[in-house]
């Protein structure tokens, strides 16, 4: 039944890539779609006879076949199912059939065949993001972990005429490599000191050891670990290609670089949070960096005019609130947020295609604006997201960010939890910018370049076409109720098993307090409605003191809106240094002085040579009777005479 | 006074020479392909003085294998020269060089 789940998607797949040249739109994309419909249906179904099960005993395990016999390792390709992983792929067939769906509208003007690769590559992602979750140990996640890398690289690129675009898809997959090395690495070290890839067999032998309070192996394996995660989750330092990715087509941003893939890390860190449980230093280091992360994406998301880049910053941004709290130890937390987050950012990065489709493909939010009365549907949809992303209850998004803050609060991280209220406010604060600058104030469009697309009387502003606006409309729906699983600690309930024990000297026993959970409750709703207010005076109410202020800071101002030139740092430090290397050292020392020299030395000895020998290659048949005739007769006179 | 095994050794000696000089100094192939021949009985006469001074038939049974394979050669080797002649209107052996590099 397992298997069932990631093989559908890989059928639709192998339908559309082997076929996908002679299906027309309607057939490739009603082949993904129900591909992964079907798959969201089995996953539901497993889900539901998971849940049907007493809560200590919820787990289903299905072996394939075994995949390496070698020596004491004994890989088998299982899939299991447990709530952590149930909740994964929920959300993964879930959103997942929402944005085939809402593709079929989207990709519409592409080519036939385009159009089938892109679902081709959309439904290999989904089953290769199912493998991860699914899988029952490193090995078979790490298959999952490189093919979503692998669809996340053709998915960015595919529009690969586009140099940007290519580029793009260059660079997420350079920076995933170098996550991935530190992944294998942690594998590596897991294996050579506990001689098991089984996340269950290593969770056994981890309980048995206490918490590392010096940095030992256990913090090695795991730092390792969370190098990889920083890669596929884009956390500092290595979020750079996220931003980038937004080249890709906007369903795919809000799949794969919102919804799905890139909680992969966070997912990775919950599956062995028993590991990261004993590695206290470790888990205080992801801690930082996500809310580093959190606050640093923040900050640039307020001054990108891209409108899909405030989204992806966004999206670092709330990927770092997830490291916070599994790096304070409130995995359940943190999963609670990737559920959540999934919804409402799934529902922004559609909207916002929505937008974009609806422009023509204007992604820069200065040319827009006053987009509500044409757009009503996509409109009210974000707004909603947009909402839900603020943290204002009841909304999905207070209840997970409230856990997340309240969590980092009482395990005694003021700091983070300080910095974490800063972010909301941010995220509240840009997102509104984002709605305001979209949706209200005076309209920007149709008065420049863009006034040729609009001679052809056919094509006004129009608003998402229905395979559109479903998926928006039951993201919404869900960006408003998803939260609701979580009072009363349900959910974290429900996830419980899959973290193990808590570790007793890392994670203090959290109280429930009613009236200090209530206060930081209060603080948080105060902070997110504070963010929309600031958003509210600055770009709607008070445009000119936005330009005033971006003007009165305009050192900040210019640092942000170039990414603290973090790109232009990694050229710098990374990129060129590597090119000279290997342009002046590797290529043009080592390969043309060395390899190449002695490649072609050797050619030029044997031509040498040759030039010699072949003046006795006459071609005369009686010169060489003659060399045989006088051959016999010196051997015949050498035996003879001797 | 009946020949000795020296006398006919010193015929084979003769007419080996001559089948040599043949193939080396003559332009033609069908020449060079009876000196071949010549060469060959040369040896075939030596081989039976010599069996025939020691009295077994050994010399003699091998005759037979040269013939058979000279037989076969002068058929293969005709062949090839009709073929050649065919290609080049020629029988000089320095016409065909065009296996030189």
């Amino acid at each position: 039944m397992l298997l069932l789940i990631p093989l559908f998607p890989l059928v639709g797949f192998l339908l559309n890539a082997s076929f996908g040249r002679r299906l027309s739109k309607g057939v490739s994309g009603t082949i993904a779609c129900a591909s992964i419909i079907l798959s969201f249906a089995v996953s539901a179904a497993a889900v539901a006879r998971l849940v049907g099960m007493p809560a200590d005993e919820r787990e289903i395990a299905q072996t394939a076949f075994t995949w390496i016999t070698s020596g004491d390792l004994s890989v088998g390709l299982t899939l299991r199912l447990d709530p952590l992983s149930s909740v994964m792929i929920l959300v993964i067939t879930g959103i997942g059939s929402l944005i085939h769906i809402y593709s079929t509208a989207y990709m519409h003007e592409e080519r036939d065949p385009e159009y089938a690769r892109y679902f081709s590559y959309l439904n290999l992602f989904a089953s290769f993001m199912l493998v991860l979750v699914l899988g029952s140990s490193f090995l078979v996640m790490f298959v999952g972990w490189e093919g979503v890398g692998l669809c996340s690289y053709l998915l960015i690129g595919f529009w690969y005429q586009k140099k940007s675009a290519s580029d793009a898809g260059k660079k997420a997959f350079i920076v995933n490599r170098i996550g991935d090395w530190g992944f294998i690495l942690g594998v590596l070290l897991i294996f050579t000191r506990f001689g098991t890839l089984d996340f269950q067999d290593l969770a056994r032998a981890v309980s048995q050891l206490s918490p590392e309070q010096t940095f030992g192996t256990l913090s090695f394996i795991t730092l390792f670990l969370f190098i990889g995660a920083t890669g596929k989750s884009a956390q500092i330092p290595l979020f750079v290609w996220l931003p980038d990715a937004m080249e890709g087509p906007t369903p795919v941003s809000a799949l794969i670089h919102a919804a799905t893939m890139v909680t992969a890390g966070v997912y990775m860190i919950g599956r062995n949070a028993v590991l990261f449980g004993h590695a206290p230093l470790t888990l205080n280091i992801v801690a930082v960096i996500g809310t580093a992360t959190a606050l640093v994406a923040g900050t640039i998301g307020l001054v990108q005019n891209d409108i899909k880049k405030v989204l992806a910053y966004s999206t670092v941004s709330q990927l770092g609130y997830m490291f916070l709290a599994m790096g304070v130890g409130a995995y359940a937390a943190g999963i609670f947020h990737l559920y959540t987050h999934a919804f409402f950012k799934a529902l922004l990065f559609l909207g916002s295609g929505a937008v974009i489709h609806a422009l023509a493909g204007e992604q820069d939010m200065r040319k827009m604006g006053g987009l509500k009365k044409d757009l009503p549907i996509t409109y009210w949809t974000f707004v909603i997201g947009a909402i839900a992303i603020a943290g204002v209850p009841p909304l999905a998004g207070f209840y997970s960010k409230d856990e997340i803050l309240f969590k980092s609060f009482s395990s005694g991280h003021t700091w983070l939890w300080a910095v974490g209220l800063l972010t909301a406010l941010l995220t509240a604060c840009y997102m509104f910018r984002l709605v305001f600058m979209t949706f209200h104030g005076p309209s920007h469009h149709g008065n420049h370049e863009h006034s040729e697309h609009h001679e052809n009387p056919g094509h006004h502003l129009h608003d998402a076409p229905l395979p559109m606006a479903i998926p928006l409309v039951v993201l919404a729906v869900g960006s408003i109720a998803a939260g609701w699983v979580g009072i009363g600690g349900r959910f974290e309930k429900f996830l419980e098993p899959s973290f193990g024990e808590p570790v007793a000297s890392v994670t203090p026993a959290v109280e429930h307090s009613g009236s200090a959970e209530t206060l930081l409750m209060l603080v948080s709703v105060a902070v997110a409605v504070a963010g929309i207010g600031l958003a509210f005076y600055f770009f709607l109410k008070n445009r000119p003191a936005a330009d005033r202020m971006a003007q009165t800071f305009s050192g900040p101002h210019r640092v942000l809106e170039n990414k603290y030139y973090l790109d232009e740092i990694y050229d710098a430090a990374v990129v060129q240094p590597v090119q000279i290397v290997s342009q002046d050292g590797l290529w043009k020392g080592v390969d043309v002085g060395v390899i190449d020299r002695l490649v072609n030395g050797v050619a030029q000895f044997v031509g040498g040579t040759s030039e010699i020998l072949r003046l006795f290659q006459t071609g005369s048949v009686r010169a060489y009777a003659a060399s045989v005739f006088f051959g016999v007769v010196l051997v015949l006179g050498y035996y003879l005479w001797r | 006074m009946s020949p000795t095994l020296n006398d006919y050794l010193i015929l084979s000696a003769i007419l080996f020479a001559i089948g040599t000089a043949g193939v080396f100094l003559r332009r033609n192939l069908i020449t060079i392909l009876l000196s071949i021949e010549i060469m060959l009985n040369a040896v075939n006469l030596s081989f039976v003085a010599f069996g025939r001074s020691f009295g077994t038939a050994d010399g003699q049974i091998i005759v037979f294998f040269v013939m058979t394979v000279a037989a076969a050669e002068a058929a293969v080797g005709l062949a090839i020269v009709i073929g050649l002649f065919r290609h080049r209107e020629s029988l000089n052996p320095d016409t065909f060089t065009s296996l030189k590099w």
